[in-house]
């Protein structure tokens, strides 16, 4: 049978898309372009169609920012070649589908490791600038796109644009951070940073009370290259915001008694098994201790334990260290069927600690405390969307049933009030719950305004659109109201 | 758990049992769309219950039309929570008859227009952690008869698609519904010989919705006695099988 080219509101495969915290989900129609030909062939094909567009990577966003409920889902993960790679200047060029993990499998042995990243290596790069992501360093260095040189954006009108801080920098600065509604990102280039050894000297120091771990984190903040707090959100009264921080600092090349040897990737392997356990497998052991009482439990011991290596220092691998989150592969699944939600504040230095002890006992109140708090140091940068300011967040993790669902999102609805009563801001890779008139409080109209005007100017028929964008930003996506069950 | 339908589709609506099920949804106060070939019969039947049945004229071999005509049905209405796919057809074969068109008519229509609906609702059900989808088998497709090869071979498809798809969706809250009727006193099959057991497509409607209301991913013989029946087709060896003459 011979037929024209097929078409996508046809042909396109369906499929349940989740955000990483499985407490949000869309049919969506999906299609996986093999190369930058057949991804500008398929945007002009849904802008035929009249069909709106969402660019996904590995769907590591907690909420629905890659989700298009009815629309199309162009996965962009088939494009993930590494382009160039520049061993002497630590230059990487890049297609937008390739991971962190892709990333410095190839570099660190040349001595480059990513400046910035997050909790996982999973991410791609399309990915991870879509949404300027931050790591356990972003008070030094900034975010992700602070260390991208240039990169290519096509619009859904198939202009091209190559953006740098000083070419077509407005684009530059409203895409980095711009959750992939201004257009396609084609390639990366991203300046890597030198390493000295694979390893990193770590350092773990106990908080009894917030008040304890703010001190001790300000106090070792200007000696540390990374930074990051553990909370236990359940510890109450004058144990309130208890924790453990991991300070890493890069080391010479003469600390490294397995130098060169530590940069190979067999030395940067996190390990198989955990208490004994297989890694793979230690979801299913977290699942039953998932609900308050269990959680109280956990922390405790933890929190017991940690007491032991206050001030201890060892020495960690890079990848050991910063990807915490893939110790325990689909740890997700441990929260149940109704997934959670993620949800990470950022408030002001001036007006940080007594925000948090302010959210931390309200959560407690209603009897939904957070199962993982971390905590995180931040400076500005330059990015109009940006969630980065002069102070700290707290990322926090909530378990989603059918019986809290509500409750849990009215209790975000506080939280955000009180945040933004701080003059704080929200991060929209961890966002499933912020509604249109407290993200223009977040981020100030003016912003939004300006962000409007770049969309308008780049995607005027306002093809790109995604369920968050929908439900936060509504202006920027008027066309294609989705009909929802 | 019992299920109430707010807003359904139903294709095939234009007679039969999908025209019963649609008007018996509509009289509970449900907002159908009702899904067939015939424009005039769908006006019939939209003028039994006209603030409850709207009518769309498709036929459900036209296959690229599905995605978009689902996409307006769901927002015409305002959201789904029911579809039920009663299309079906049965040409009559006679005899020491092999004739390809009328078999890829009921492949087509029994089947494939099945897929291509069920598909989207389950999508949109999956996600949604809800709906119903509801398919009108038969006892026919229980085993391979002689009288009519293609019309078994659909049936049997269709019967274990929405198994599959029961088995795919139940854990997700979606309430997958098998109907197997026996004989209903509708056009398919007036004029044939040696019925027994016959009910009104008003009586099959409202055995089907009742086992849909259930919410647990029925699968049931419509009346259920056919249950029995099956049975004892199921079990007769192949050698006395290829004997018999129904």
């Amino acid at each position: 049978m011979t037929r024209g080219p097929l078409s996508l509101r046809t042909d396109a495969s369906w499929q349940v898309l989740e955000g990483f915290g499985r407490a949000v989900r869309a049919a969506c129609r999906t299609v996986a372009p093999t190369d930058q030909e057949e991804l500008l062939d398929v945007l002009d094909r849904a802008k035929a169609e009249g069909l709106s567009v969402t660019f996904r990577g590995h769907g590591r966003s907690y909420g629905d920012a890659a989700l298009n409920a009815d629309g199309l889902v162009i996965d962009m993960t088939l494009l993930n070649r590494m382009l160039r790679w520049d061993p002497v200047a630590g230059i990487a060029e890049m297609e937008p589908g390739l991971t962190i993990e892709g990333l410095w499998r190839r570099t660190l042995e040349d001595g480059w490791w990513p400046a910035v990243v997050p909790g996982t290596m999973w991410p791609t790069m399309g990915g991870c600038l879509s949404m300027n992501v931050h790591g356990k360093n972003n008070f030094a260095v900034g975010t992700f796109g602070e260390h991208v040189l240039d990169f290519d954006l096509v619009t859904p009108r198939g202009e091209w644009y190559r953006c740098s801080p000083r070419e077509n920098a407005e684009i530059f600065y409203g895409a980095i951070g711009g959750l992939g509604l201004l257009g396609a990102i084609t390639r990366v280039r991203l300046q890597m940073k030198q390493v000295d050894s694979g390893l990193l000297r770590v350092e773990a120091l106990t908080g009894r009370n917030l008040d304890e771990v703010f001190d001790r984190f300000e106090q070792r903040l200007p000696e540390s290259d990374y930074l990051v707090g553990w909370l236990d959100c359940l510890a109450r009264g004058s144990a309130l915001g208890r924790g453990v921080l991991h300070r890493a600092n890069y080391i010479t090349r003469e600390e490294d008694a397995a130098w060169p040897r530590s940069f190979h990737t067999e030395q940067q392997r996190l390990p198989d098994t955990i208490l004994g356990l297989p890694r793979s497998q230690l979801w299913r052991l977290m699942r039953p201790f998932v609900h308050n009482p269990g959680v109280r439990l956990i922390n405790s011991l933890k929190y017991q334990a940690s007491a032991f290596e206050d001030g201890v220092t060892y020495l960690q691998s890079h990848v050991a260290f910063a990807f915490l989150l893939d110790y325990v592969p689909d740890w997700r699944l441990a929260y149940g069927d109704g997934g959670f939600i993620q949800y990470q504040v950022f408030i002001g230095h001036e007006a940080a600690r007594s925000t948090l002890k302010t959210i931390l006992t309200l959560c407690q109140k209603k009897g939904l405390p957070s199962y993982l708090g971390v905590l995180k140091r931040h400076r500005p940068d330059p990015f109009l969307l940006s969630h980065a300011l002069d102070g700290w967040s707290l990322a926090m993790d909530f378990r989603v049933t059918r019986a809290n669902r509500e409750a849990l999102w009215a209790l975000t609805r506080e939280m955000t009030a009180c945040v933004l009563d701080a003059g704080g801001r929200f991060y929209f890779a961890k966002d499933a719950v912020l509604q249109p008139d407290e993200v223009r409080r977040a981020y100030g109209g003016d912003r939004l305004d300006r962000f409007a005007a770049l969309k308008a100017r780049l995607d005027p028929d306002t093809l790109l659109v995604s369920d968050l964008a929908r439900r936060a930003l509504p202006s920027f996506s008027p066309r294609y109201a989705p009909a929802h069950v | 758990m019992s299920v109430t339908f707010k807003n359904a589709v139903v294709i095939g609506a234009s007679s039969g049992i999908g025209e019963a099920i649609a008007r018996q949804l509509a009289t509970e106060g449900a907002d159908v769309a009702i899904v067939g070939r015939r424009a005039d019969e769908l006006q019939r039947v939209v003028q039994t219950n006209p603030a409850r049945l709207r009518p769309y004229v498709h036929d459900v071999r036209h296959y690229d039309e599905t995605p978009a005509l689902f996409e307006r049905i769901v927002a015409d209405l305002g959201g789904l929570d029911t579809l039920v796919y009663a299309a079906g057809v049965l040409p009559k074969i006679v005899e020491s008859e092999y004739t390809f068109g009328k078999d890829r008519a009921m492949i087509e229509v029994n089947v494939i227009g099945a897929m291509a609906w069920m598909n989207l609702a389950a999508a949109r059900f999956e996600a949604a952690r809800a709906g119903t989808i509801m398919g009108i088998s038969s006892v026919a497709g229980v085993r391979g008869r002689r009288g009519n090869p293609a019309y078994g071979t659909s049936k049997a498809a269709l019967t274990t698609y929405l198994e599959a798809l029961r088995n795919r969706c139940a854990r997700y809250g979606v309430n997958v519904v098998t109907i197997k009727p026996g004989f209903v006193d509708t056009a398919m099959i007036r004029g044939a010989q040696g019925l027994f057991w016959v009910v009104s497509a008003d009586a099959a409607a409202r055995a089907s919705l009742n086992l849909g209301r259930k919410g647990t991913s029925a699968s049931g013989f419509v009346p259920a006695r056919w249950a029995l029946v099956a049975l004892i087709v199921r079990s007769i060896p192949s050698f006395i099988f290829r004997r018999l003459n129904f």
